[in-house]
C-alpha cells in the first residue's frame, strides 16, 4: 500500500505540538487585510508525523544500507562523529550576527578549515562560501571574469569545455555573461589538443577541466593544456568534482589550475542529504584570491584572534552569511581524523577499487576507453545478443540485487553509458558482490531479457511514468473536489 | 583506517587482480614531477581526540540556548520540535543522493512532494520547487527568472532598499555579467507606491520585502497591478513564519514568492545550511530554476513520485538551463516539511501569535524608556526599530559585557548613518521576564 | 522503423518540414525527428507576431530526458501557432505532419524555398540518418 500524502492524514482539530501559553497582554492586530483568514496547513498529531516520515524513510535507499556506486558523486560512508559534532550546540546554536569575539570558536574552524584545503591543493586562498558544487564554479567563473575586467581584457568572453563536462560547467558559463565553447575528446578520453588548439584566441578567457574527466581518466596531456590555455591568456577553472582521486596524490594549483572548487559532500565525506546541502569552497592563485566572494575568515596575529574580511576586489557575496557551516564542521572532522597519510590513502583506496573493479567488469561489458582508471569507470551498457537491453534495464535490474545503481547515460560521449564509482569505503567482498551481480544480470540479458525490461521487482514500487509526470504536471497536493 | 576496510591481504590481492605491482603504480598518469606532494596537516587522530577538539572549539562560542537573545535580521531563533531532529536522522535520508533512481527513491521524493505543497498552501501560489541554497540565492535565481520571462529583452530591474542588503548583494553578484541596471535600493525608507513609479517597459520585475529588513508589514495591495501593466513580474520575499499571520503574497497577486526558510526547522548553525524556497505561478514553470517533483503512477498503476521537467536543467540542457543548480538543500526542504506538519494549522498561527505579541509587548516597553525610540506606527511583525541614546555597538558591548545579553542587530553596519539605530528581534522563544531583563538592560545601559 | 516523409512537404536538414499553402506556410518536426525523440511531453512554441530568418531557432520540443531546438526552414513571420499541442503535445507523435503542425508563418523570401529538400532527398537522407544512427 502506498503511503498517504502528509495532508490524507489529517483530521480538523488534531494537533502534533504544544506551545506556551500567551504570557503578555494581547496587542491590537493590524488591519484585517493584512491578514490572513485561511491556513491550509494539515492537522495530524505527533504520533502520524512520526510514523510516516518514518515509513517515507524506509522507501528510500542511502549508503548506510548498501553499496553505492553513483559516478561522479562519492558516494562514501558518512562517519556518525561528525553528525554529533555538527549538532554541538556550540556549533549548532550559533547567529552569524553575534558579535566576533562570541564566535571565535566558528572562526577558527573555518579558519583551519581554509588553510587545511589550502595545504591539499595549493591554492593561495580559500573562500568558503559557496554552498554547492554548481554555485563554486559561477564563483569561479565570475572570479575569472573579474580578472580579466581588472586587467582591461574585456574582449574575454569565451569558455572552453570539453564535451565530457558536467552540465553544470556550460550553465555556470551561461549565468556569468560568457560563451561556452565545446572541445571535443579524443579516443584516449582526453582533450583532444587539435581542437583546444584551434579554439585558442585572446577571447578565450579560460577553460573549465574536471581533472581525473568524468570517464574516469587523468588528462595525459594535463600540462600542455594548462600551458596552451595560459599562453593564450585564458585561466584555467577546475571542477573538483573528482578531488577524490587526488587528496595527497597532486595539488590541483600544481597541475596548472588557476581556481577551482571542492565538493565537501563528495571529498570529504559530508552526507548527500537527498540532494543537499552541499558546500563548494573555491580555491584560487595568489592573482585570483582578491577577487573571492567574502567574507572569508582571517587570522590576526598580533590579536591572535579570528575576524571577517573582504576580499580587497571581490565579485562580491554569493549567499547570505558565510557558507554552509554545518557542513564545514563535518569536512573539518573528517580532515582532522584522517590527517595527511589517511586522506592519502583515500585516495589511493579509492583508485585500488576503481580499478579493481574495471579489471573484473571489462570482461563482462565494452569498456570505451581502456587503460588504467583513477576513482571511476565508465562502461557501456550495450550487451552482445540482447539488443534491446538498454543501460537504465541493467542498473533496474540491480535494484533487485540490492546495489544502488551506476550513473546513467552520462558522460554524453559514451553510448549507454554506466558511470561506476565505488569509493573506498567499500570493501573487497562488497566488489565482489556488485560485479557478480553485474555479471549475472548480463547472463538474464541474454537468457531472460523479460527479468530486465520489467525490473525492479522487489522495490517499494515498480517502473514510473515520467512522460505521464511531464505530460501532466501534478506537483502539489490539492483536495480532491466534492463529487 | 577507520573508514576504509581493506585488510594488507585484500590490497595484494586486489594489485594482482589489476597486473600492477604496487599502489603507486596506479597513479603513472599523474607527471612525475607533481606527484605524491607533502602535505602540510597535522597527523591523523582518534575519533575520541577529534570530538574533544571539536567540543573545545564549540564552547568557545556563546550560544543561544545559554543567553537571552534579540538578533535577527535574517536567520531566525525559533522552537524546533524534537520530531524535527529524529527524522533528519534516520540515515535512509540523509546518506541518499538526489533521487535519480525514483524508484528506491520514494521516501525523498514523496517528502520533496509535500515541501512543494506546504510551500505552495503557505505562499498561496501554485507551484514550488525543491530550495535553492538560501533566501538570498532564491531571490537571485527569481530575477534570471524573470530575465528569462521577458526573453533577455528588459534590462531594468527595480528592487526596494529595504530588502535584506546580502540579498541585495547576491542579486548584484549573480547578475554582474547580465548588463543590468538595477534601481531602488539607494533609499531604504522609500514608499513602495513611490517605489513602484520606477517600473516602467523596459522592467523585468519589481522586488519588495514583507516584513521588510527593518521589520514591517509592507502594504502590497495594487502593486501588482502597477508592474503587470508593465507586463513585468512582481516578486515577494517572505518571512515564513509570518505567514502564520499575515496575508499569503499569492493572494495580493505576486508572481514569484522567495525566502528565508530557515525558520522551518533549521538550526541557527553560525548562517548554513539554510533553506531557499521559491514559488511561483503554474504558467511560469517552465522558466523556473531548481528541480520538481511530480506525481504519477508505476506500471501497476500505484501513485508514486518522480523529477519531472528536467529539461529545464542543466544536466540536460547544459548551456540553455534556467539556471546551473544541481545541489540544493534537501535536507531542510525535509525538515520544514517536518517542521510544518507538526505545527500544522493551528500550531503555526500559535507561534506567529507568540512572536508578535511578544514583539509589541516589548516594543511598547522599550518606547517607554527615557532616551529610546520605537517608530510604533507602522505595523510590524517580530522586528522592529529602535533609535537608542547611543551608538548600538556601545550598547551592545554594554548588554553582552554587563548582562549577559545579547542585543539586536547594529543598522548602522549595512547602513551608515544608523548608528543608532537597532534592529530588535522577539519571537516565542523571548518568554515575558526575558524581554522584563531585557528592557531593564536597556534602561541601565543608556548612558 | 520506417520514416514517414509527406510528399506535399519541403524539408530541412536538421529534420524539419515546412508546407508552402500560397504566401503562406505551416511548419512542424518530421516524423524521424518524433521517433528520434520518443514520448514528446511538450512543446515551447513562439508568440504570434514573431519573426525569424531562415534557420533561427523558433520552438523547443522536449521529450522526458532531452530538449531540442527547432529551425525555421523559410524567413517567415508567426501568424498562428498550434495551441492544442499546449495540452496535446503527444499529437507530434501521433500526427507529425497534419494535427502535430507547430506554426503557420507568411513566408517573407520566397527564394529560400530552392533551397529546401524535396520528399524524395529528404527520404533517403532520413534513411541515412537513421542507418549512422544504429551504429
Amino acid at each position: 500500500m502506498s503511503e498517504p500524502i502528509i495532508y490524507e492524514l489529517s483530521a480538523p482539530g488534531r494537533k502534533g505540538a504544544t506551545l506556551p501559553a500567551l504570557d503578555v497582554p494581547e496587542a491590537p492586530l493590524p488591519d484585517q487585510a493584512l491578514l490572513r483568514d485561511d491556513l491550509p496547513l494539515p492537522e495530524v498529531s505527533e504520533v502520524d508525523v512520526v510514523r510516516h516520515f518514518v515509513r517515507l524513510s524506509q522507501l528510500n535507499y542511502g549508503v548506510d544500507l548498501s553499496m553505492y556506486p553513483l559516478g561522479s558523486c562519492t558516494m562514501k560512508y558518512n562517519p556518525k562523529m561528525n553528525e554529533d559534532a555538527a549538532r554541538l550546540t556550540g556549533f549548532s546554536q550559533v547567529h552569524p550576527y553575534q558579535p566576533t569575539e562570541t564566535v571565535q570558536g566558528c572562526l577558527e574552524l573555518m579558519y583551519r578549515l581554509q588553510e587545511a584545503l589550502k595545504a591539499l591543493s595549493g591554492f593561495s586562498a580559500v573562500s568558503l562560501q559557496p554552498a554547492a558544487g554548481a554555485h563554486g564554479e559561477l564563483t569561479g567563473v565570475l572570479t575569472i571574469r573579474a580578472y580579466h575586467v581588472s586587467r582591461g581584457d574585456t574582449q574575454r568572453d569565451l569558455m572552453l569545455i570539453p564535451d565530457s563536462a558536467h552540465g553544470t560547467n556550460p550553465a555556470s558559463t551561461s549565468m556569468s555573461g560568457m560563451t561556452m565553447v565545446e572541445l571535443r575528446s579524443d579516443e584516449r578520453g582526453n582533450v583532444s589538443l587539435d581542437d583546444l588548439r584551434a579554439h585558442l584566441s585572446d577571447r578565450v578567457a579560460g577553460m573549465m577541466l574536471t581533472n581525473p574527466n568524468t570517464l574516469g581518466l587523468f588528462d595525459e596531456h594535463l600540462l600542455e593544456i594548462a600551458r596552451l590555455v595560459h599562453e593564450a591568456g585564458g585561466l584555467m577553472y577546475g571542477d573538483g568534482a573528482n578531488m577524490n582521486a587526488l587528496l595527497g596524490i597532486a595539488k590541483p594549483a600544481q597541475l596548472g589550475f588557476d581556481v577551482m572548487h571542492f565538493n565537501l559532500h563528495k571529498t570529504f565525506s559530508t552526507p548527500h542529504g537527498g540532494g543537499g546541502p552541499g558546500s563548494g569552497p573555491v580555491g584560487a592563485n595568489p592573482e585570483l584570491a582578491e577577487f573571492l566572494p567574502g567574507p572569508l575568515v582571517v587570522r590576526d596575529e598580533a590579536e591572535g584572534t579570528f575576524q571577517l574580511a573582504m576580499p580587497e576586489h571581490s565579485i562580491g557575496r554569493v549567499k547570505s552569511f558565510y557558507g554552509q557551516f554545518a557542513v564545514m564542521v563535518r569536512a573539518y572532522a573528517y580532515i582532522r581524523l584522517l590527517g595527511a597519510a589517511g586522506l592519502r590513502e583515500v585516495s589511493e583506496m579509492a583508485v585500488l577499487n576503481a580499478n579493481y573493479l574495471q579489471s573484473i567488469l571489462k570482461e563482462v561489458l565494452p569498456l570505451p576507453h581502456d587503460r588504467p582508471c583513477m576513482h571511476e569507470f565508465v562502461l557501456s551498457g550495450q550487451i552482445e545478443g540482447a539488443p534491446d537491453i538498454r543501460a537504465l534495464d541493467i542498473s533496474k535490474r540491480l535494484i533487485d540485487y540490492g546495489v544502488h545503481p551506476p550513473t546513467n547515460y552520462f558522460p554524453l560521449i559514451v553510448p549507454e553509458a554506466l558511470m561506476i564509482e565505488p569509493t573506498e569505503t567499500e570493501s573487497k567482498e562488497s566488489l565482489d558482490y556488485f560485479a557478480q551481480a553485474l555479471t549475472q544480470i548480463v547472463a538474464e540479458a541474454q537468457t531472460q531479457p523479460g527479468l530486465l525490461h520489467d525490473a525492479p521487482h522487489t522495490a517499494p514500487v515498480r517502473r514510473l511514468d515520467e512522460v505521464r509526470a511531464a505530460r501532466n504536471l501534478v506537483l502539489r497536493w490539492q483536495p480532491t473536489p466534492k463529487a | 583506517m577507520a573508514y576504509v576496510p581493506h585488510t594488507p591481504a585484500d590490497v595484494d590481492a586486489m594489485l594482482t587482480r589489476i597486473g600492477v605491482s604496487s599502489l603507486a603504480e596506479l597513479f603513472a598518469t599523474v607527471p612525475a614531477e607533481v606527484r605524491f606532494p607533502p602535505i602540510d596537516l597535522p597527523g591523523p587522530q582518534s575519533e575520541l581526540e577529534t570530538l574533544q577538539e571539536l567540543q573545545a572549539l564549540a564552547e568557545r562560542n556563546i550560544d543561544v540556548t545559554h543567553t537571552p537573545w534579540f538578533l535577527g535580521a535574517g536567520a531566525y531563533q525559533h522552537w524546533v520540535p524534537s520530531v524535527v531532529n529524529h527524522i533528519l536522522l534516520r540515515s535512509e535520508f540523509y546518506t541518499a543522493y538526489t533521487p535519480y533512481q525514483p524508484e528506491i527513491s520514494q521516501g525523498t521524493l514523496q517528502a520533496i512532494f509535500e515541501y512543494q505543497s506546504l510551500i505552495c498552501d503557505l505562499t498561496g501560489m501554485e507551484v514550488s520547487n525543491a530550495s535553492h541554497y538560501d533566501g538570498a540565492t532564491a531571490l537571485a535565481e527569481a530575477v534570471i527568472m524573470a530575465q528569462s520571462a521577458a526573453r533577455g529583452a528588459r534590462r531594468r530591474v527595480v528592487m526596494s532598499g529595504a530588502v535584506h542588503p546580502e540579498y541585495r548583494a547576491t542579486v548584484r553578484t549573480y547578475t554582474q555579467g547580465m548588463a543590468l541596471e538595477i534601481v531602488g535600493e539607494d533609499d531604504p525608507q522609500r514608499p513602495l507606491a513611490d517605489l513602484a513609479t520606477l517600473v516602467d517597459d523596459q522592467t523585468s520585475c519589481l522586488i519588495v520585502q514583507s516584513p521588510d529588513f527593518f521589520g514591517r508589514i509592507a502594504d502590497l495591495r495594487g502593486l501588482a497591478d502597477i508592474v503587470h501593466a508593465h507586463k513585468a513580474l512582481f516578486i515577494v520575499v517572505v518571512d515564513p513564519i509570518s505567514l502564520g499571520l499575515f496575508q499569503a503574497p499569492g493572494a495580493l497577486g505576486a508572481d514569484l514568492v522567495v525566502g528565508e526558510g530557515q525558520s522551518l526547522g533549521s538550526a541557527l548553525s553560525f548562517g548554513g545550511p539554510y533553506l531557499g524556497f521559491l514559488a511561483t505561478r503554474q504558467e511560469l514553470v517552465r522558466r523556473m530554476a531548481g528541480r520538481l517533483v511530480g506525481e504519477t503512477i508505476d506500471t501497476d498503476g500505484k501513485r508514486g513520485f518522480v523529477l519531472t521537467l528536467s529539461t529545464r536543467e542543466q544536466h540536460i540542457r547544459r548551456e540553455k538551463a534556467t539556471s546551473n543548480i544541481c545541489s540544493n538543500e534537501g535536507l531542510n526542504a525535509l525538515a520544514a516539511a517536518v517542521y510544518l506538519s507538526t505545527l500544522g494549522k493551528s500550531g503555526l498561527r500559535q507561534v506567529a501569535e507568540l512572536c508578535y505579541h511578544r514583539a509589541h509587548y516589548a516594543a511598547q516597553a522599550i518606547a517607554a524608556l527615557p532616551g529610546y525610540e520605537v517608530a510604533l506606527t507602522a505595523p510590524f511583525f517580530d522586528e522592529f526599530v529602535v533609535t537608542c541614546p547611543r551608538p548600538v555597538a556601545d550598547i551592545n558591548a554594554a548588554l553582552w559585557h554587563d548582562h549577559g545579553i545579547i542585543g539586536g542587530y547594529d543598522l548602522g553596519q549595512p547602513f551608515p548613518g544608523m548608528e543608532r539605530q537597532m534592529l530588535v528581534c522577539v519571537t516565542e522563544m523571548n518568554h515575558r521576564p526575558q524581554i522584563d531583563r531585557f528592557v531593564a538592560a536597556l534602561q541601565e545601559v543608556a548612558r | 522503423m520506417a520514416t514517414n516523409v509527406c510528399p506535399s512537404c519541403l524539408y530541412t536538414t536538421s529534420h524539419e518540414w515546412v508546407r508552402i499553402e500560397g504566401d503562406r506556410a505551416y511548419a512542424g518536426i518530421t516524423d524521424y525527428a518524433q521517433q528520434q525523440l520518443s514520448d514528446i511531453v511538450y512543446v515551447e512554441l513562439p508568440e504570434v507576431g514573431a519573426t525569424f530568418a531562415k534557420g533561427d531557432n523558433f520552438a523547443v520540443v522536449e521529450s522526458v530526458k532531452a530538449a531540442s531546438d527547432c529551425y525555421l526552414g523559410l524567413s517567415g513571420k508567426i501568424v498562428a501557432v498550434n495551441e492544442a499541442l499546449e495540452s496535446h503535445p503527444e499529437l507530434v507523435n501521433t500526427d507529425p505532419y497534419g494535427e502535430g503542425w507547430f506554426v503557420c508563418f507568411t513566408i517573407t523570401n520566397p527564394s529560400e524555398i530552392d533551397s529546401l529538400m524535396s520528399p524524395e532527398e529528404y527520404a533517403e537522407f532520413a534513411a541515412k540518418a537513421e542507418e549512422e544512427g544504429n551504429h
